[in-house]
């Protein structure tokens, strides 16, 4: 379990922690019962005395009985006494075993090896660990997570600790000892107390409840609502954070294609698969880099991927302005028909080429995430994502104001018959354009390698949406991509926990219909005669 | 311009006349008469797919009514298309009755969803008038709603397609979803009959085959009276400077939201045939790349011209259900270069190069080529 555990963790550990919550809150009043038989002990405080060797051996011998006392009894001792050095043992008298010791063994055996790992050198095995031992309900694991916590240097691995013990605690008889453990839980804010401190507000509600379960079901709901409200905060933001992620994403895309329809009145339907041809060149840089370079800089691969991603799609972009849209030139509609066959043609040659399925791996500094506060976690792609959305538009800011193709650009935007008389090479201008528009879909392409798989299909899952960003956002400046490209992408997750992604779309459409009879021609429309 | 218009239907009465009984009388005789091993024999599959191109036919007219003569690319044709095949899918799904699967009243995609009851609007498509009507009116008050909006505030050319591209991919979500009780990805199908003919007969398809031939003539009628009529002069009068309409004291949108909904309503009417011919209907048949494609059957046919457009649906399909056939890799890269190579080399499609042949052949003045190219802005 324990592998693939702390893989899931690393990816969505957020979403893990509060689903497993539930599951295991549960499990881990069943564990409880199964383990302890006679109910509630906790263990000593204090050090263990030396494990007598001769006791243990004396448990792993009584762990196979058919007597359930006695076989509990053993199995307490192991766990008070034993540590991982135990398992292989256990693993050999388990594969004789039947099936009821097996059930009995495993459990243990699973709190052994968690045992061990908190003292890993990861910081995420130490954490899935500590929940873990915190799932199995079992008191005797309290020392050993208090222990650990003790020496522990992270802050998150140790708020999982406390977590793990208060759950336990939870479970006590003493209501003295349930109520404090509730109190923590709500201090913690943690979701996956939930479970169970509702089960604890229930009892108190009952008919026949003791006045001790009153007084526990009262401070459980006391940390219920602590935690919930917490849980309000700390939904708001990630959801403020998922929707600036994917106004990134689409700013990212949309700046190119809204360069490009500025300037040529074309909108590139094409500029999804040029962003795929910057994916696959990213990946075709990680092969290159794991076929002829050692592994050490293998995480290179990733900023090396950057120019090549940038040329090999303005190499694609430069050719499909010269060969087809040079000559559609003052009819946009035909552009469009004739750019989208071009992606059609760019899809397929990658699914013939490379197969359906490719993926890049991410290098070591953009895997994982780092958690902020109880119950936020923020994954580094997508903090990439958002830096690099801010240095492209820096980027185009400086080319379109400070450059001289940029002072060219505006020009040739603003009025290009004007700009041809006074000497501008506006075919050039396209050209070029065109192409460092392409170029910025590589980018995108590149950096979309870290959310995704790079798949022939990769351009077409937000193109229609960058389209929405570039109508909604106007032609005129650039400001008006980025804020629509905020507003979309914002409210397509502002929405989406109410509707759902697909009446969140629908919404959406909705809006900008709405928002285009106020504004025809998007936000910064060009103003002048030559504004058609 | 609209020299060339009437250009296309002169002596059109004619070809009209021979392509319709062509349509109408020899290939449904060549499919019964002649014993099947024949070289004369017309398989009942073949039929039965060609039935499907004409029906795809009726939809271009309209596409081309509003892309070929008015100028506005819709790229959500496969919306209206889609509304109007779902509406006959969902009455034959009710007729489908206890034949199903499950043996329930209720069409098994909603056995397996669970659903307890038929959902309320299901109800009247148990009328097969409802349907039929429903099939064309549902699409057409769509299109006057969307288009309204659309309209009113002067969203055109790249801005018009995009949001018509947007409104196909949310209508392809919409759809794919079970909540909406369509069906979701699989759609509808195992359609048994249709107003008690069952569909498995060859008859029944040869009946829906000629349906749909007459269909298609009443539509091309339509179509062509709407051009030769004074609006269609002031839809071609939009499509080659709009600011001039205006200037000349017309108001476009409502010219623009007719045509619309007439294209609208055509695209219903070919789901409606399509649907119990192809015993299917799904999302994937209706969601922005199938819309796009409808673009390129017009275009390939020849845009504004209505004969171009039905030409157009028909052999593209074709050449997609023999190609993908064969090579069913190639044909992505092929509807590719066609949108590619049309665009730039034959604006004016197959209609075009036959009308260029002819021209070439009784060496007229040239200078048409020149029009063509001036004309094809937006």
């Amino acid at each position: 379990m324990s592998t693939s555990f702390v893989c899931l963790v690393k990816e969505q550990f957020t979403i893990m922690i509060i689903s497993l919550g539930r599951t295991v809150a549960a499990l881990g009043v069943a564990g409880l019962f199964l383990f302890s038989g006679q109910g509630w002990t906790i263990a000593a405080d204090g050090p263990v005395a030396a494990p007598p060797t001769s006791s243990i051996e004396q448990a792993l011998t009584q762990v196979t009985s058919e007597d359930e006392s006695i076989r509990g009894a053993a199995v307490r001792v192991l766990i008070e006494q034993g540590d991982v050095s135990l398992v292989p043992r256990l693993e050999e008298i388990r594969a004789t075993a039947d099936r009821s010791i097996r059930q009995a063994i495993k459990p243990l055996m699973d709190l052994l090896k968690n045992r061990a790992k908190l003292t890993s050198p990861s910081t995420d095995v130490r954490r899935s660990a500590a929940a873990d031992l915190g799932s199995s309900g079992n008191p005797s694991v309290i020392p050993w997570l208090d222990a650990a916590r003790a020496n522990e240097p992270n802050k998150w691995v140790r708020y999982t600790m406390e977590e793990s013990v208060a759950l336990i605690k939870l479970a006590s008889d003493d209501p003295s000892i349930k109520a404090a453990a509730a109190d923590k839980l709500g201090e913690l804010g943690s979701q996956n107390g939930v479970p169970v401190l509702k089960q604890l507000v229930a009892a108190g509600d009952g008919a026949e409840a003791t006045e001790s379960q009153k007084t526990v079901a009262k401070a459980a709901g006391v940390a219920i609502d602590r935690i919930e409200t917490w849980g309000v905060w700390s939904n708001v933001i990630e959801t403020f954070f998922r929707g600036i992620s994917l106004s990134s994403i689409l700013l990212i895309m949309s700046l190119g294609l809204a360069i490009v329809f500025g300037l040529m009145g074309v909108i590139n339907m094409a500029h999804g698969e040029l962003m795929m041809v910057g994916a696959y060149a990213t990946f075709v840089t990680q092969q290159c880099f794991t076929a002829w370079f050692s592994s050490d800089v293998f995480d290179w691969y990733f900023p090396a991927a950057l120019p090549v991603s940038f040329l090999v799609a303005a190499v694609f972009g430069w050719v499909l302005e010269a060969t087809v849209i040079r000559f559609l030139y003052g009819r946009p509609l035909e552009t469009m028909l004739a750019t989208w066959g071009v992606s059609l043609v760019l899809m397929q040659a990658a699914r013939v080429y490379f197969g359906d399925l490719t993926a890049v791996i991410a290098p070591v500094p953009l895997r994982g995430g780092a958690q902020v506060m109880v119950g936020v976690y923020l994954p580094y792609n997508r903090i990439f994502i958002i830096a690099l959305s801010i240095i492209c538009v820096l980027a185009i800011y400086y080319t379109l104001f400070r450059s001289n193709l940029g002072l060219r650009v505006r020009a040739v935007t603003q009025n290009r018959n004007m700009s041809a008389c006074l000497g501008i090479p506006t075919r050039k201008v396209d050209s070029y354009t065109f192409a460092f528009g392409s170029g910025l879909a590589g980018i995108a392409g590149w950096a979309l390698t870290m959310v995704g798989n790079v798949d022939p299909g990769l351009g077409q899952n937000y193109i229609v949406d960058a389209f929405m960003v570039v109508v909604t956002g106007g032609v005129g400046k650039l400001a008006g991509t980025i804020v629509a490209s905020l507003g979309i992408g914002g409210l397509n997750k502002l929405i989406e926990p109410y509707s759902g992604a697909v009446y969140g779309k629908v919404f959406i459409l909705v809006l900008v219909i709405l928002f285009l009879q106020w504004r025809p021609a998007g936000l910064f429309a060009m103003k002048g005669r030559d504004a058609d | 311009m609209s020299d060339r218009t009437t250009d296309t239907n002169r002596g059109g009465g004619l070809a009209f006349w021979a392509v319709g009984f062509i349509l109408l009388v020899a290939m449904p005789l060549l499919n019964v008469l002649p014993p099947e091993d024949s070289w004369l024999h017309l398989s009942d599959f073949s039929l039965n797919r060609f039935g499907k191109f004409l029906a795809y036919g009726i939809l271009a007219l309209g596409l081309d009514l509003i892309w070929g003569y008015t100028g506005i690319l819709s790229l959500g044709q496969g919306v209206f298309f889609g509304l109007g095949a779902y509406c006959m899918g969902m009455h034959m799904m009710l007729t489908i009755g206890k034949e199903s699967v499950y043996g329930s009243d209720l069409p098994d995609f909603m056995v397996w969803n669970q659903f307890k009851e038929l959902p309320l609007f299901w109800y009247p498509f148990y009328s097969f008038p409802v349907a039929v009507i429903g099939a064309v009116l549902v699409p057409m008050l769509f299109a006057l709603v969307f288009g309204f909006f659309a309209f009113r505030s002067r969203i055109k050319g790249v801005y018009f397609a995009i949001i018509t591209q947007a409104l196909a991919l949310v209508a392809w979500l919409v759809f794919n979803r079970n909540d909406t009780k369509l069906g979701g990805t699989n759609g509808l199908t195992d359609f048994k009959q249709v107003l008690g003919y069952r569909l498995s007969e060859p008859g029944t398809q040869r009946g829906l085959y000629i349906l749909t031939v007459l269909c298609l003539g009443g539509a091309y009628l339509l179509c062509r009276w709407i051009i030769r009529s004074r609006a269609g002069r002031v839809l071609i009068a939009v499509r080659d400077s709009e600011k001039r309409v205006v200037f000349s004291g017309y108001t476009p949108a409502n010219y623009k939201l007719f045509v619309f909904v007439v294209a609208a309503a055509l695209a219903g009417l070919a789901g409606m045939l399509y649907a119990p011919q192809v015993g299917i209907i799904t999302p994937a048949q209706i969601g922005v790349l199938p819309s796009l494609e409808m673009v390129i059957w017009v275009a390939v046919g020849g845009r504004g011209s209505l004969a171009g457009a039905v030409l157009g649906a028909v052999s593209v399909n074709y050449g997609r259900s023999v190609l993908t056939n064969y090579f069913p890799e190639l044909w992505p890269f092929i509807l590719g270069g066609l949108f590619v190579l049309v665009v730039l080399l034959f604006p004016d499609g197959l209609v075009g190069m036959i009308r260029k042949g002819k021209s070439l052949l009784s060496s007229r003045k040239t200078g048409e080529g020149k029009a063509a190219v001036s004309e094809g802005k937006r």
